[in-house]
């Protein structure tokens, strides 16, 4: 497997020194490929969020390496001058609760990436029709957050974490406040997105519904990664 | 780049509207407030500029006729009238008072004109209804803000007067309304005494043996009768030949007359910097808490519009969104409240300021610098707000 998608080589973060440090991450090794969905499963403080963090750069891990689509990012220190940037045009995420903007139509929510990136309005409103379309909420496109059901407002989360087709997208408990079916849904929607465009997806999650469906799980105990073959169920 | 800020306010237009409206109000009393005090300013240059004068003759070192009481002989306009660059000079009595009207009364400023024509100084210079007065004694011009109409008769003292005339904004310093009589009246009625008190007064003079001696019979009389009489008005006003400067014709006054002469500008720093200066400066005190409450409307309004959108604001640094972006969201908001604010106040002032007893005025750039001021409190208000956006950790939308 060469370092498309998303490479971590011993990544390790700490909080706090001396006496009360504590290290969150302890060499934490990972690769997912483009168009793979792996999980990421573990109990609660087991440094799921901070990995999350980590990779999201919204945090700065303590050392390790991260690679982007060939590209190192991180190396004991950011190599990337502009986070901001870098997680606006090359990591999309997906939030346990979509978080939509409550004041943007479920187009601009979308639309709203590209134009930060400077892309002209037009143009960023045709990639997230696009988006809308290949989610199956088109004829959503011009309704209010508050309008949308709970799973329409998660397709448009979805489509909002790809619409600058970025390399990777972290996902986030994406099913925590869907039932089964809409679970299902969910996974299929990230699997047939991560297959299109080409993206590699972690999903951190608890949710033992979908465990199954993935080829690929990463557990995270203390800090410490190990990873295991799953299932790979069709999620239907 | 769509505006944020834009469609925020266009998805919760009721809550900026009606919040718009509070602050208009606020702002509304303020504008109100900056009036009051012009309409003090203008009241002040308004009895100055109908008065007709060029200089006023008062008592020595005294702020007269308006700011503080001056008593000059009322022969001494004769003299005034013959210094050189003098081209008209006439007497004037001020006494503010109860003038009855029916069985009310109205607060008026009695002014006491000497006979002549229209042009005189101290003549009202230009009636809406009616005639100047023309007789010696009894007739009155008033004020329309006095209530009263043609024919009405008005108490003053002990006498009554029929109304001939009508004018329009001739009011005191302090805006009440001016009442004009002939001076002979309004002399007397600056010291008419009731009966009762004439009597007395009468009775201690005659038990006073230095005024009631028997070998000089008509020394008695003398007195009482200088006693009841009055023959000082409180002013000369002056008006001044062209080509002289009030600084010439005043100096010579001063310097042979002994008196106290004061030129249109010394008049107006006496009215504006001392008269009205107390109530300046408690109206300046008035505007700057309504100016702090303002600020800390907005502030607070901004404050919580922003933490109301806490979440939002994370997940938007945490896609990317520059931080200038977000505190522009801010700031456009706050201008926005402040713009609904300054307009809703601006309509407020214009219909209330006619409804108040006193006059308003509303100039221009009071509302120039007002909606300057109101922007500015809103970008200051909305620092707060924008600090505590800036503060948010992206990783708030992680969880």
């Amino acid at each position: 497997m060469g370092s498309r998608g998303i490479r971590i080589d011993n990544l390790s973060k700490r909080f706090g020194a001396g006496d009360t440090a504590v290290l969150a991450l302890k060499d934490v090794n990972m690769q997912v490929a483009p168009g793979e969905v792996v999980g990421l499963i573990g109990p609660s403080g087991s440094g799921k969020s901070t990995l999350l963090k980590c990779l999201g750069a919204v945090i700065d891990p303590t050392s390790g390496r991260m690679t982007l689509d060939d590209t190192v990012i991180y190396d004991d220190g950011w190599k990337v001058r502009d986070l901001r940037a870098l997680r606006r045009d090359r990591i999309g995420f997906v939030f346990q609760a979509p978080y939509l903007i409550p004041f943007l139509d479920a187009t601009d929510n979308v639309a709203l990436l590209p134009m930060l990136a400077g892309v002209p309005n037009e143009e960023a409103r045709r990639r997230a029709g696009e988006l809308l379309a290949a989610l199956d909420v088109q004829h959503r496109a011009l309704a209010m957050p508050a309008q949308l059901s709970g799973g329409e407002q998660q397709r448009v989360a979805i489509a909002r974490g790809l619409v600058n087709r970025p390399p990777v997208i972290l996902a986030d408990e994406p099913t925590a406040p869907l039932d089964s079916q809409r679970a299902m849904a969910v996974i299929r929607i990230l699997n047939d997105m991560a297959r299109r465009f080409e993206t590699a997806i972690i999903v951190v999650t608890h949710d033992e519904k979908i465990i199954p469906t993935f080829r690929r799980i990463y557990h995270i105990r203390d800090g410490v990664t190990h990873e295991e073959a799953g299932e790979g169920r069709s999620p239907g | 780049m769509i505006s944020l800020a834009g469609r925020d306010i266009l998805h919760a237009w009721g809550k900026f509207i009606f919040t718009g409206i509070g602050l208009g109000l606020l702002i509304g009393v303020t504008l109100t407030m900056a009036g009051v005090y012009r309409g003090m300013v203008d009241d002040g240059k308004v009895l100055l500029d109908n008065s007709g004068a060029d200089l006023w003759v008062v008592q020595k070192d005294t702020l007269g006729p308006y700011a503080e009481s001056s008593s000059i002989p009322d022969d001494l306009w004769r003299s005034i009238r013959t210094m050189p660059g003098v081209a008209q000079a006439a007497n004037v009595t001020y006494l503010t008072m109860q003038v009855g009207k029916g069985d009310a009364d109205v607060r008026a400023m009695v002014v006491g004109i000497t006979a002549g024509e229209p042009g005189v100084p101290g003549w009202p210079p230009h009636l809406v209804a009616g005639r100047q007065i023309t007789r010696g004694h009894y007739e009155a011009v008033a004020d329309r803000a006095t209530g009263v109409r043609l024919g009405d008769v008005l108490s003053i003292r002990r006498n009554r007067y029929v109304v001939v005339g009508l004018a329009h904004r001739m009011v005191s310093s302090s805006g009440d309304p001016m009442v004009f009589i002939p001076l002979k009246d309004a002399q007397e009625a600056q010291f008419l005494k009731d009966n009762d008190a004439i009597l007395m007064q009468r009775r201690r003079t005659g038990a006073n043996p230095a005024f009631n001696r028997p070998g000089v019979p008509d020394l008695l009389d003398a007195v009482i009768d200088s006693q009841t009489g009055n023959s000082y008005v409180n002013a000369v006003l002056v008006r001044i030949r062209p080509g002289f400067t009030p600084q010439e014709v005043a100096e010579p006054i001063r310097r042979w007359k002994r008196l106290t002469v004061y030129d249109r500008a010394q008049m107006e720093e006496i009215l504006i910097g001392k008269l009205i200066a107390t109530s300046a400066r408690q109206i300046g005190m008035f505007l700057v808490i309504l100016a702090l409450v303002s600020a800390a409307i907005v502030a607070f309004i901004i404050y919580t519009l922003t933490m109301d959108k806490i979440r939002e604001i994370a997940v938007l640094k945490l896609i990317g969104t520059r931080n200038r972006t977000i505190a522009s969201m801010i700031i456009q908001q706050s201008l926005v409240l402040g713009v609904i604010g300054f307009v809703v106040g601006k309509i407020t002032a214009t219909f209330a300021a006619p409804l108040f007893p006193k006059y308003v005025l509303l100039v221009p750039i009071d509302s120039v610098v007002g909606f300057f001021a109101v922007l500015a409190i809103c970008v200051l208000s909305s620092l707060i707000a924008i600090r505590m956006a800036l503060a948010v950790d992206p990783a708030e939308a992680i969880g």
